[in-house]
């Protein structure tokens, strides 16, 4: 066998190896959105109930609470990135970290000091390349976050946010993460936790489960107190948004690999294609050749044997 | 007035049962509270404890809450509760196992847990 042919050969054995383990990995990625999509829409009835109850605390009492009011300057805040800890994912990282950049140089021309909070190794090795310094990370379970995880997120930035910002406290809460918008379409979102503004929180809710205008709200009575229920309800409802927002993340991050991994698929295909091409016009190349040489010796014998017999 | 109210028990990860009731008993931050059809609006912190649904069929539905609310208007009750467990889901031999680690670690929340599920588990049977 020619050179030029074993060449080829080789590389279409390694590309087709690719192939397969993309394929897998296609696959393995379609499954698990399935099953993350199921978990963002069981964890749906949670973050109804609980942003209805808000509401309800928000507009029935005239409570004030340092998770509801607005610093009148507020000079620190804190943005909580979500990413993933592997790659292979398309520009799923990138546009999340872009989009959290973003959103830090706005916050920073507004005046306030940004702290940093990420989740996923991605968003964290791209930080500490640019030596830039992360408050607090977490990794080990962005393919499938539970509530505990989003617990122990919560924790800390609640912390952050009830500390004075003398003291290294924030005064506001943002979260950058990827919206599951489809199988097809997913995009890098930002948007501000706390202080928790009670028109958005009612909008929300108004849109989730739609009760008639101008329906008056029914008077609740808070027990103990409606200061406790909310002190109570707030650090609920962070732990819930940050937690749907993993699970978003969770299966955009699935779809994002499903979507890169099926162009890798279908590029290993035309590869081999191509390459079969050229294998073959080589060994036929080869082939010609031969033929050629053997004609060329056999007419070469027969000149010399006719020269002879005279 | 209305002889039924619709409950809905959610954990942070999933419904844990939705029906109609004629009673709810749930321990809040303030001791034990029944809800029937027609109560007050009502908004309130859950201790850990167990939840006793009367349905209106007859039937009783018992869960372990671990935290969370209890939440009331409209004749619409919701209970929201980080971690809900219906008593027939406890696995009643792992709950003594966790109450009896908890107990000679003397971790008290995770006793708590424990015998809350095992109070659960043993009312309906």
């Amino acid at each position: 066998m020619g050179a030029q042919l074993r060449v080829y050969k080789r590389r279409i054995r390694s590309v087709t190896a690719t192939k397969k383990i993309t394929k897998a990995m296609e696959m393995i990625a379609a499954s698990r959105v399935v099953k993350a999509q199921r978990k963002v829409a069981a964890s749906t009835p949670y973050a109804t109930e609980l942003t209805r109850a808000v509401t309800a605390v928000g507009t029935g009492s005239n409570t004030k609470h340092p998770l509801t009011t607005e610093a009148e300057s507020a000079t620190r805040a804190a943005v909580l990135l979500l990413t993933s800890d592997r790659g292979l994912a398309g520009a799923f990282n990138s546009n999340a970290i872009k989009a959290a950049e973003r959103l830090t140089a706005r916050l920073e021309a507004e005046g306030k000091g940004v702290d940093t909070y990420i989740v996923g190794r991605r968003g964290i090795a791209h930080y500490n390349f640019r030596e830039r310094t992360i408050s607090h990370s977490w990794t080990g379970f962005t393919d499938e976050p539970s509530y505990a995880d989003a617990k122990q997120i919560a924790g800390p930035l609640i912390e952050a946010i009830e500390m004075d910002t003398a003291e290294g406290g924030v005064d506001e809460l943002h979260i950058v993460y990827t919206e599951f918008v489809s199988m097809m379409t997913q995009t890098a979102v930002d948007g501000r936790l706390l202080p928790l503004s009670l028109e958005d929180v009612a909008t929300e809710s108004s849109a989730a489960d739609t009760p008639s205008k101008g329906e008056v709200r029914p008077l609740y009575e808070f027990e103990p107190s409606a200061e406790d229920v909310l002190d109570a309800l707030l650090p609920r409802y962070v732990e819930s948004r940050i937690y749907n927002a993993l699970l978003q993340s969770a299966a955009s991050k699935h779809a994002a690999t499903r979507r890169a991994m099926k162009s890798a698929t279908d590029n290993a295909g035309e590869l081999i294609n191509t390459l079969s091409r050229l294998a073959n016009a080589a060994r036929q190349a080869e082939i010609t050749q031969e033929i050629s040489e053997i004609v060329g010796g056999a007419s070469a014998l027969a000149d010399a044997t006719a020269g002879s017999d005279k | 007035m209305a002889a039924e109210l619709h409950v809905e028990l959610v954990a942070a990860d999933r419904q844990v049962w939705s029906g109609e009731a004629r009673l709810v008993v749930a321990r809040t931050a303030s001791g034990d509270i029944g809800v029937m059809p027609g109560h007050q609006p009502l908004l309130s912190v859950l201790e850990s404890g167990p939840v006793t649904i009367r349905t209106s069929d007859g039937g009783t539905v018992v869960a372990a809450v671990h935290g969370g609310f209890i939440s009331f208007a409209d004749n619409k009750l919701s209970l929201l509760a980080e971690i809900a467990e219906l008593a027939d889901e406890i696995d009643v031999q792992r709950a003594e196992r966790a109450f009896e680690r908890a107990r000679s670690e003397a971790d008290d929340s995770a006793e708590r847990r424990a015998d809350v599920r095992l109070r659960a588990a043993t009312a309906t049977r």
